[in-house]
């Protein structure tokens, strides 16, 4: 099976005897409380999803990460997982010591081992990370609004925190005992921010030609306006898989994480993360991980070239279509026939048609994913 | 890594290198390499989007180790006995 990234899989999830003790003393430490999306980041670092990252990283990380897309150790890593606090705050933590990381609803998370704290350019950490300073993008508008330290160190998560969707929660040594079970040596993940239509269904049987099984990863977690709602999302690709996919041969499970829209680093971040799960190969298709017209529609594809020791396979789509002379999914590769023969699978378009009560063509989307995203009275982010 | 054959290497693209390290957040060492191997590696990657010796050679050496990496389970027998049993409940498998 493929190694986790780092040749280590990292589990920092404290439990019996360890756990009780962190929580004896939690009482009587400084504490910081994280929003959901730091407590995903929290229990992704703890269950092996981030490895091999420990912790919130310490300034050479950070600053290697910025600049050279690499750890210090020159490990490829591409999206700063940092921890943001305001300076009054940081004045009460001390490097060396410890600190308790509780919800927003005062559920202890983790202690962290604070290690040290350092101040940060914002617009610099936009720009690199990004490409942009324009804050009409969600992850400028985020990095803008952090606040003006960063705590670095190792943490120690004391629960996961229940979600409506923990019957789809697997943690990587979970997956990758699942691989094994299902015998299969080479295993491709799809990334997802969104319902399957017939293109998504196309992109992703094309890629299982060539390997034994296929991971659908949905990211479940903060998105922006007009995405699908998370339920609907799931409840979507169930009836998907159960209706059009051999069982032995495709699974779903999610990323709980949030999307930063970075563009190109997110798509090499994206890969990382499923190879910590086990797959070998990652579907990158056409604007990964994008949003708006930031980033050229397939930098996300040609970032991979400066990563030939990342360990998982990208598998690169190109845009596609329907073709209604050669009655399926097309791309500019396969298809000789003009545009007018083709339908676009447009998001926005299959979406209007969705809230209208109408179900879209068959072309477009399986009748019977397009039911269950019509049960849901408010299939969208407000 | 700045990779230069015995004697310095060619002095222009040097420069160029000395110029873009002093200006990028790294930390560079230098090793040395035949001249011949040096030549030769000039010679492939021209009309090729490598700008230099050394990107190619740092190119190639973490593509090597990465290969190197020895693979492993990552679970012990119990782990996966136990997590098969939470697979199972889930239904993931039989």
């Amino acid at each position: 099976m493929i190694q986790p990234h780092g040749g280590k899989l990292i589990e920092r999830v404290l439990t019996g005897a360890k756990k009780d003790k962190a929580l004896g003393k939690a009482k009587r430490l400084p504490r910081l409380k994280l929003d959901p999306e730091s407590v995903s980041d929290v229990e992704n670092m703890a269950t092996g999803v981030y490895s091999p990252l420990e912790g919130f990283l310490g300034e050479k990380d950070f600053r290697n990460v910025l600049n050279q897309m690499r750890l210090a150790d020159d490990l490829p890593w591409t999206v700063p997982i940092v921890l943001d606090v305001d300076k009054a705050a940081a004045d009460g933590f001390k490097p060396g010591g410890e600190v308790l990381l509780v919800s927003e609803e005062d559920r202890p998370v983790a202690i962290l081992n604070l290690e040290e704290k350092y101040t940060y350019d914002k617009a610099e950490f936009a720009q690199k990370v990004f490409g942009t300073t324009d804050r009409a993008h969600p992850g400028v508008a985020k990095v803008m609004g952090m606040k003006d330290v960063l705590l670095a160190g190792k943490i120690d998560l004391i629960e996961l925190a229940p979600t409506p969707f923990d019957r789809w929660k697997l943690s990587p040594r979970e997956t990758r005992v699942l691989f094994k079970e299902k015998g299969w040596k080479t295993v491709v993940a799809f990334q997802t921010r969104n319902t399957p239509h017939i293109g998504h269904e196309y992109v992703q049987k094309t890629a299982l030609t060539f390997t034994d099984g296929i991971f659908v990863n949905p990211v479940i977690g903060k998105k922006k306006k007009g995405d699908f709602k998370d339920e609907v999302i799931l409840a979507s690709y169930e009836e998907l898989i159960r209706n059009y996919y051999l069982k032995e041969r495709a699974v779903m499970a999610i990323l709980q994480m949030e999307m930063r829209y970075a563009g190109p680093r997110e798509a090499i971040h994206h890969a990382i993360l499923r190879k910590n799960f086990g797959c070998t190969h990652i579907i990158i298709g056409r604007d990964h991980a994008g949003v708006g017209t930031y980033y050229h529609p397939y930098a996300a594809q040609e970032i991979f070239d400066e990563f030939p020791d990342l360990g998982i396979v990208p598998l690169f789509f190109r845009a596609f279509s329907f073709c209604k002379k050669c009655n399926s999914v097309v791309n500019e590769k396969t298809c000789p026939h003009p545009s007018s023969e083709h339908i676009q699978f447009s998001g926005t378009k299959i979406r209007d048609l969705l809230v209208q009560g109408i179900i879209p063509p068959a072309e477009l989307i399986r009748p019977e994913v397009a039911k269950i995203i019509m049960q849901f009275k408010e299939p969208f982010n407000e | 890594m700045r990779v230069l054959p015995p004697g310095g290497g060619d002095s222009k693209n040097s420069e160029n290198e000395r110029i873009k390290e002093k200006t990028m957040d790294k930390e560079f060492t230098t090793v040395s390499i035949p001249t011949s191997l040096h030549k030769k590696i000039e010679e492939a990657i021209q009309g090729t989007e490598i700008g230099s010796v050394s990107a190619y050679v740092v190119k190639v050496v973490r593509e090597s180790l990465s290969k190197e990496q020895e693979a492993k389970e990552v679970f012990s027998k119990e782990e996966e006995e136990k997590v098969k049993e939470r697979l199972k409940a889930l239904g993931y498998i039989d």
